[in-house]
């Protein structure tokens, strides 16, 4: 019977929902939130490489001059979340916060923060890695992964 | 013999239509500095009341609207015979702690956003069926605890879409009565779970809005009232988008809306609040009826309107599963004068 390849009554008027929803709610400022992300990014990215250089410049060598830049940027992310400051530069920078090591550290802070009440075990202890846990895990997995095909074709 | 009461397929008439005899509003200060901010009966200066926690203060904005509105009602709560309330937490802790606060009987409601029109319905039903004398109804939500359970830690930076809502930080709460003086509900109606496919937590005005407008056409069908029978329509919590949605809706069912319909959700927060589509919440329809509407009817700006609780039926289990968000919507006719004369 052909009208089993005809979709049901039920699912056409959520198809046709579907269409009238698109239509009728705003567009994301696309435009507006990429040159958000790009100027805010930009600027997180431009203050790390100059942090690179003043460590190199004050003796460190070029690993450990990135590693300090990397706990500076984070110390900096997550006294920015604990004053309130880091999610409403967020609101305009979008992927711009997110991205660099700042967002992870924002990640970890905000939920430590939001959780204090529940205790310090299963409050802060279990809920800090909430939002930055699956990026530990995947980054872990996927390091595993690019080590083993360094292996095999090294 | 039995009179019937039921009108059509999910409206109740009341014979002796309930009294709102004694309502009460309490926002948080991003609420007080949107366009009603001088209608609500107290405006908090924060949002944790010098409580510890923010489900705290949920509760004592609760309890205090509670109390509030039976002191306006020129009652105890002794005289109250039952109250029913809800929120948006986990177990209904809001709702559940006040009333152990309180010692009334108490039932507890789950309608999510909803709720507070859910209990003026069912309240309406046990006074004129005889089964209570007065009913406390009470609805509360705070942008803080439903933000934590339902989407992210505030502090966590992130971009918020066009279609995003803001959960009211609020309480509001209304007494029934047998008689009195006061604003009085004269119809019911009932909603059916409708679910049209939207599953973006972020865009709950289009998910509830398909639940908003099967209640309105049905509404009136069973009434064969038509749109401009009523001086106002007003939907709770569908905010900018859900209400050009529900209107285009009811629209094609053949019941014009357009020129007397809004949306509490519209009405508490202006652009310069930045919620984007702008209000949601349990609280958002329970202070914007008890702060603003109630006090129009009363002062005989309008006559007759119409309101339409709306609930999104979403848990955050079933989100991370996929599933779509289920609505709900219940209609309540309130009118500014007391019909029937008794």
């Amino acid at each position: 019977m052909s009208e089993n390849e005809q979709p049901s009554p039920e699912e056409m008027q959520k198809i046709q929902y579907q269409q009238m929803v698109m239509k009728t709610k705003p567009k994301p400022p696309l435009l507006r939130n990429v040159a958000g992300a790009f100027i805010i990014g930009g600027t997180i990215c431009t203050f790390g490489q100059a942090l690179i250089n003043f460590y190199k410049s004050v003796g460190l060598a070029k690993p450990e001059a990135g590693a300090a830049t990397s706990a500076t940027l984070v110390f900096i992310a997550a006294v920015l979340t604990g004053l309130g400051i880091y999610d409403s530069i967020a609101k305009y920078a979008g992927a711009g916060t997110i991205v660099p090591i700042t967002g992870f550290a924002n990640s970890i802070v905000a939920p430590a923060l939001e959780f204090r009440r529940e205790g310090m075990v299963f409050g802060v202890g279990q809920k800090m890695f909430t939002l930055a846990g699956p990026v530990l895990a995947f980054g872990f997995v996927s390091a595993w992964l690019v080590g083993l095909i360094y292996y095999l074709f090294s | 013999m039995a009179v019937n009461k039921k009108m059509g397929k999910q409206t109740i008439a009341f014979h002796n239509p309930p009294v709102i005899i004694g309502a009460s509003s309490i926002v948080g200060p991003k609420e007080g500095q949107g366009p009603l901010g001088k209608e609500f009966d107290t405006v908090l200066p924060d949002t944790l009341v010098g409580e510890q926690t923010w489900e705290k203060a949920e509760r004592k904005m609760l309890k205090t609207s509670c109390e509030m509105a039976v002191q306006k009602a020129k009652l105890t709560l002794q005289d109250i015979d039952f109250m029913m309330a809800g929120d948006l937490l986990n177990q209904l802790i809001s709702a559940n702690f006040t009333a152990r606060d309180l010692g009334v009987p108490f039932i507890g409601l789950y309608g999510a956003c909803s709720t507070m029109f859910e209990g003026l319905a069912l309240g309406s039903m046990l006074v004129d069926g005889g089964y209570a004398n007065h009913i406390l109804t009470a609805a509360s939500s705070h942008y803080d605890t439903a933000e934590r359970q339902f989407r992210f830690p505030t502090e966590m930076g992130v971009q918020r879409p066009p279609t995003a809502q803001w959960t009211v930080t609020g309480a509001g709460a209304a007494v029934l009565a047998s008689g009195g003086k006061g604003p009085a509900i004269t119809h019911v109606t009932i909603g059916k779970v409708i679910d049209l496919g939207i599953s973006d937590a972020n865009d709950m005005g289009s998910a509830m809005a398909p639940a908003a407008a099967d209640t309105l056409i049905q509404h009136f069908k069973d009434t064969g009232r038509k749109p401009s029978d009523y001086d106002l329509i007003f939907t709770g919590d569908l905010a900018s988008i859900g209400r050009a949605l529900t209107e285009q809706m009811v629209k094609q069912a053949g019941f014009d809306i357009s020129k007397n319909y809004t949306d509490c959700g519209v009405l508490i927060f202006d652009s310069a609040r930045d919620t984007h589509a702008g209000g949601s919440g349990c609280g958002c329809s329970a202070v914007v009826l008890a702060g603003y509407l109630l006090k129009q009817l009363t002062a005989g700006v309008y006559k007759r309107i119409l309101g339409v609780g709306t609930g999104a039926l979403l848990s955050t289990t079933s989100s991370l599963q996929g599933e779509s968000i289920p609505g709900i919507a219940h209609a309540v006719v309130i009118e500014g004068y007391k019909l029937g004369g008794n």
